[in-house]
């Protein structure tokens, strides 16, 4: 599993509320959670989502379990999420929809910076620098692969 | 020798297991969704649909036809599909499960985060997203990493106006907002047994705070007596000898009436350090703190006096709202000039019903503060019952007086 795209750098404890506010929650419309992802942290990254990856800091997607956070992350065109640590039930939302998630100590990053990953080889680059990826279960490997948990769970029927 | 997670999930932390889940349920906001994704993957029949509960409390009533719409669809699957269904005014769901179905090493799954408010019966309670929730409607099953355990280890008693969220408050501001994640929390110490079922509920609720899969009490005398009184009767559980990966010690006589500041559930100050702070808003509710003990808590200090400032109060359940009808306590909330809303979750997630406006301030017993959660451009303070009560009062953050 590889991908790439240009950074958008977030910080620490981005929390659920940040990702998708609770305003936004009452609709089944995946495309009302991608137009306003981020919003209230920074409104032009909707804008700069398409095709990038997400570089956060500690904490990445604290919060509630609202799993809208990554169907708007993932409907609004990001390739993956890249973070030292990540609250547990993002990272299991996150691979149920099938959206990369990269455990990494990435320690800098610039806004725009070339990110590639490659979740099988277990590592992943910010501008060059290489950092390791932890390793995900062979579940979890499995449902990423088949691009989220429903499809996963059609292809053993 | 195990730790309580490693003894209910049958395995040592660190392995994935596959694990039947003996109760699992979701609210209107993740069940619309957990719906939706059963529909995807092709679903029609559930293997357990006796174990299975939806429960209405985020938004309820429905604030707009959208939101109603979502509900009545999922009212219908309810009924079709044979799941038991808390329609709105209920309550908040974990509050609902408090009351009911949870026993002593159960595997407890809910699709919202505070779902690790059941490790309070010391079962094995964890959140997941509706789509993990789908899967456990599919199959009655789901998969856990076994977490390795940080003893919370809690000695003495509570002293003055200090209550179970003071202590809550406290064991977030050690651990940190990540301090804990993968990690379960067991409660231990002699301190553990003095607390009663509502505290340790609100004990148990704040450990996703620290990014904790769950938080558990040893199921005890007080555990038994509190099943007992809900009609189930169950042995306590004894610990064993375990290896936990640390300790954090709290002392509970030295603790004062807390509150954690905008926007960090893990920065706290003392209450008498921010007295004085001006507010817009008390709420007294959610799944942390919207119990009977916090309501007659509350009623106590506000009994005969005005409040000086909005103040909504929301019984967490119907169970609670009867019981407080019931004792008077109600009453003397409302004469104090306070607004009473059905049971749920009310504006705990900036949704309706009490949501902050720009540059206003809400002093709330919830668990979370995140920057614009309950309104773009509000701060909320959180805090025990007591000094909410205090609080509002005073119109500004007070110390509550000594019980
Ligand atoms: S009361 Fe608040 S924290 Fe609790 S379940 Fe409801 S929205 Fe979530």
């Amino acid at each position: 599993m590889q991908g790439e795209g240009p950074a958008i750098c977030l910080g620490s404890d981005i929390d659920t509320d940040q990702i998708i506010a609770g305003r936004y929650l009452r609709t089944k419309d995946r495309s009302v959670w991608a137009a306003h992802l981020l919003e209230d942290l920074d409104p032009t990254i909707v804008g700069r989502a398409r095709g990038a990856v997400i570089v956060a800091g500690r904490n990445m997607g604290c919060g509630s379990s609202r799993e809208q956070a990554v169907v708007a992350l993932r409907e609004a065109g990001v390739v993956g999420v890249v973070a030292p640590s990540f609250a547990r039930i993002f990272f299991r939302n996150a691979i149920n929809v099938g959206l990369p998630v990269i455990e990494a100590p990435v320690s800098s990053c610039t806004d725009g910076a070339r990110v590639v990953f490659d979740l099988d080889a277990g590592w992943v680059k910010v501008d060059g620098e290489r950092y390791p990826a932890r390793p995900l279960s062979a579940k979890m490997v499995a449902i990423l692969r088949a691009g989220g948990l429903v499809p996963y769970w059609r292809s053993r029927l | 020798m195990s730790t309580l997670s490693e003894r209910i999930l049958g395995a040592p932390a660190g392995t994935y297991v596959d694990r039947e889940v003996d109760l699992a349920f979701a609210h209107d906001g993740t069940g619309v969704l957990a719906r939706e994704a059963l529909r995807d993957m092709g679903v029609e029949n559930l293997p357990h649909p006796e174990r299975l509960r939806l429960i209405f409390d985020h938004i309820i009533p429905a604030n707009t036809g959208m939101t109603a719409a979502l509900q009545t669809e999922l009212r219908g699957y309810a009924r079709s599909s044979g799941i038991a269904l808390t329609d709105a005014g209920g309550g908040i769901c974990h509050q609902v499960m408090s009351e009911g179905p949870v026993r002593p090493g159960m595997v407890v799954v809910g699709a919202d985060s505070h779902s690790c408010t059941l490790g309070a019966f010391g079962a094995f309670a964890t959140g997941v997203g509706a789509t993990d929730m789908a899967a456990i409607w599919a199959s009655g099953a789901t998969w856990f990493r076994v977490p390795e355990t940080i003893a919370v280890r809690l000695r003495g008693d509570l002293a003055g106006a200090a209550e179970p969220k003071d202590i809550a408050l406290t064991y977030v501001s050690k651990l940190g907002m990540e301090g804990a994640t993968y990690r379960a929390l067991e409660f231990v110490g002699d301190g553990a047994a003095g607390i009663s079922m509502d505290g340790r509920l609100t004990l148990c609720n704040m450990a996703v705070e620290t990014g904790a899969k769950t938080g558990m009490f040893y199921a005890d005398a007080a555990t038994v007596g509190y099943l007992a009184e809900h009609g189930a009767s169950v042995s306590p559980w004894i610990p064993e000898d375990c290896r936990y990966e640390r300790e954090v010690d709290i002392d509970l006589s030295g603790i004062v009436p807390l509150v954690a500041v905008p926007h960090r559930v893990d920065t706290i100050r003392e209450v008498e350090a921010v007295a004085g702070t001006q507010i817009d808003q008390v709420f007294v509710g959610t799944c942390t703190n919207g119990r009977y003990e916090d309501l007659a808590r509350f009623a106590e200090i506000v009994r005969g006096k005005k409040v000086a400032v909005r103040t909504l109060v929301i019984p967490a359940s119907r169970a609670v709202l009867a019981r407080a009808i019931a004792t008077g306590v109600l009453a003397e909330i409302v004469d104090a000039g306070c607004m009473v809303a059905p049971p749920g979750c009310g504006p705990c997630l900036g949704a309706h019903m009490g949501v902050l406006g720009e540059g206003e301030v809400c002093l709330s017993t919830a668990n979370r503060n995140f920057k614009n959660r309950m309104g773009v451009g509000g701060e909320i303070y959180l805090s025990s019952a007591a000094t909410a009560a205090a609080s509002a009062l005073a119109g500004e953050i007070a110390v509550p007086e000594v019980a």
